[in-house]
């Protein structure tokens, strides 16, 4: 029941819908009654992405097209990569897959973008991304889908011992979206850290869905997902953290929070441990609110007039995950990204 | 430069200020002193704006404006700045770039030209090195993970970028050790001014060993109890405030 097998074969009644438990508050089956015909290839040049001319190479899967299946970072090797999946047509459908192994030792920034360049279409990406023994991954994803767009996206990550990997999701949701991250976690010293960020406004949905199962001792897995919704916008949040029978000595710490600027926006949250574990650190915070009143004022008192101080705290607020982004140049990109759909937003 | 008169307000519905007078000409030091729960903090954020501290009678001026019908943001590009007892935390935003969105909507208020970035860090390295405050701390955001002492010095280093005209000092001197206080004290009596007033609360006679004040008000249940010169201070910290706790 995915919508990859969906936009493939065309089969509506294999698309996940509320009644899969996983899938209630991003509803497909109810969603899509029919879907749109496959998609026409893009003949015209691209224009730069959100990530611009960051970074040593870039792979294009424009309309599910993909023109390389699967990318190797060999030993040693140290490579900065745009992977840009983007959408040119309107009423349309297409999917693609690709993997990516990163060899003992490699080191891949992927800056991963999902453009939308037309309105009503429906899309499903799928990467399986594996990192061996002292692998270093981080993964930014940039999402900026058309307002009538249907995208799914999906990462499966298997990790080896002491690997590192490192993601950080930005979104401005779609008519609906899911950004979901599976993780196997091998334990052995390897450490992730699973970042989200989220900036809805208008009737936008986005749902930043992640998996973590940790399978042996000494794990270590951080995430920390801020959103912000406005409007009649729906956020959605579903972390879970399995510690396995046996998986010793994980840490692991989950943070999820929203601000919610309007009376009729809405966030979805469901933070999940499941633990089968001994003597192991796990913690997850979850808090849904407004702006802090007193930092508005203190903001104010120094002479901010009310608009201005609100998105000054707004970008701070979300600011605290863009400051978790090891790669410089993508750090300041995903900055001025989130500094963009605030201004839009204001 | 100030002038309130009667000033009542109530905080929660309850009444705090009980018709306050007080009158703060340019030039001069003013110290407010008074027992816990006397109205001191209300005071200061009664003048700032701040939500749920409502005025039910009373003015308070600046140089002839009414301030009480002002915005806390036009306030403020009027001139009046508040040091807080408790700064607050900012995460995610550097003390430099919460300073230059401050002084910039001022400025904009104003009519001003906006500070550009070469002319901005001059100020901060300058106002930073008065302060004995190590610039790289600029950098990092406001207040967050900073001690009682830090978070002072920066609202002093706010205030000497600010360049307000009516300076509230609300408890400056709590959670700072002796080595503090001066380079505080040295921070704000570099800005006393003909053109500059200074309204400064505290509980204690400690502060004013090292901000001199021109004039010592007793804020006890809501009023101004007496007022006197600098040597009220002293016998206040001599006698305790049981004689106007008693006369309120």
């Amino acid at each position: 029941m995915t919508l990859a097998a969906a936009i493939r074969s065309g089969d509506v009644t294999l698309l996940p819908g509320k009644r899969d438990e996983d899938w209630r508050w991003t509803d497909l089956r109810g969603l899509l009654r029919t879907l749109p015909a496959p998609s026409e290839a893009e003949a015209a040049p691209l224009d730069p992405g959100p990530f611009g001319d960051l970074g040593d190479e870039e792979i294009a899967v424009v309309n599910g097209r993909v023109d390389v299946a699967s990318l190797t970072i060999a030993a040693g090797q140290r490579r900065t990569v745009r992977l840009r999946f983007v959408s040119t047509c309107s009423d349309c459908r297409h999917e693609a897959r690709l993997s990516i192994n990163v060899h003992a030792g490699a080191e891949l920034t992927l800056l991963e973008s999902h453009e939308g360049q037309a309105h009503g279409y429906v899309t499903a990406a799928s990467l399986d991304l594996r990192v061996e023994d002292h692998g270093k991954v981080e993964r930014i994803v940039i999402a900026e889908d058309g307002d009538g767009a249907v995208n799914v996206a999906c990462a499966a990550v298997v990790l080896a011992p002491g690997a590192r990997y490192a993601q950080t999701t930005l979104t401005d949701g779609a008519k609906r979206q899911r950004l979901e991250t599976r993780l196997d976690h091998p334990g052995g010293g390897a450490q992730v850290r699973l970042d989200g960020i989220y900036i809805l406004a208008g009737q936008r949905h986005a749902d930043l869905t992640t998996v973590v199962e940790h399978e042996c001792p000494d794990g270590t897995t951080t995430q920390l997902t801020k959103g912000v919704v406005d409007g009649q916008a729906r956020g959605v949040f579903q972390g879970r953290i399995v510690v396995a029978e046996g998986a010793d000595r994980t840490d692991a710490r989950m943070g999820h929070h929203a601000l919610i600027l309007s009376e009729r926006a809405e966030v979805d949250a469901k933070p999940e441990l499941e633990i089968y574990a001994d003597d192991v650190a796990c913690a997850h915070g979850n808090t849904v609110g407004a702006l802090d009143l007193e930092a508005l004022f203190y903001a104010r008192q120094r002479g901010m007039p009310e608009p201005i101080a609100r998105a000054l705290l707004t970008e701070a607020f979300l600011g605290e995950v863009v400051d978790r982004i090891g790669h410089e140049d993508a750090r300041e990109a995903a900055r001025a990204w989130v500094a963009r759909r605030l201004e839009a937003r204001a | 430069m100030l002038r309130i008169q009667n000033l009542h307000a109530d905080v929660g519905g309850k009444e705090i200020l009980k018709g306050l007078d007080l009158v703060l000409p340019a030039g001069e030091v003013h110290a407010i002193m008074g027992p816990n729960g006397a109205g001191k903090s209300t005071l200061s954020y009664v003048l700032t704006g701040r939500d749920g501290y409502e005025v039910t009678a009373g003015s308070a001026s600046l140089d002839g404006e009414d301030l009480l019908a002002l915005a806390p943001d036009e306030r403020s590009a009027r001139g009046v700045f508040l040091s807080f007892q408790y700064p607050l935390e900012i995460p995610g935003v550097p003390a430099l770039t919460f300073i230059r969105t401050a002084l910039n909507a001022q400025r904009r208020a104003r009519g001003e030209p906006e500070a550009n970035a070469p002319e901005f860090l001059k100020l901060a390295r300058a106002a930073a090195a008065a302060l004995k405050i190590d610039f790289d701390m600029l950098k990092r955001a406001l207040n967050v993970g900073f001690s009682g002492g830090e978070k002072k010095r920066m609202e002093i280093l706010q205030m000497a970028m600010l360049k307000p005209r009516l300076l509230l000092l609300d408890e400056t001197d709590s959670g700072l050790d002796i080595d503090a206080l001066k380079i505080v004290a040295d921070g704000v009596n570099a800005l006393r001014s003909p053109d500059r007033a200074m309204l400064v609360i505290t509980h204690y006679q400690r502060l004013l060993d090292y901000i001199k004040p021109d004039r010592v008000h007793v804020l006890a249940d809501g009023r101004i109890a007496a007022s006197g010169g600098p040597e009220l201070a002293l016998e206040l910290e001599r006698e305790g405030y049981d004689k106007y706790a008693r006369a309120a």
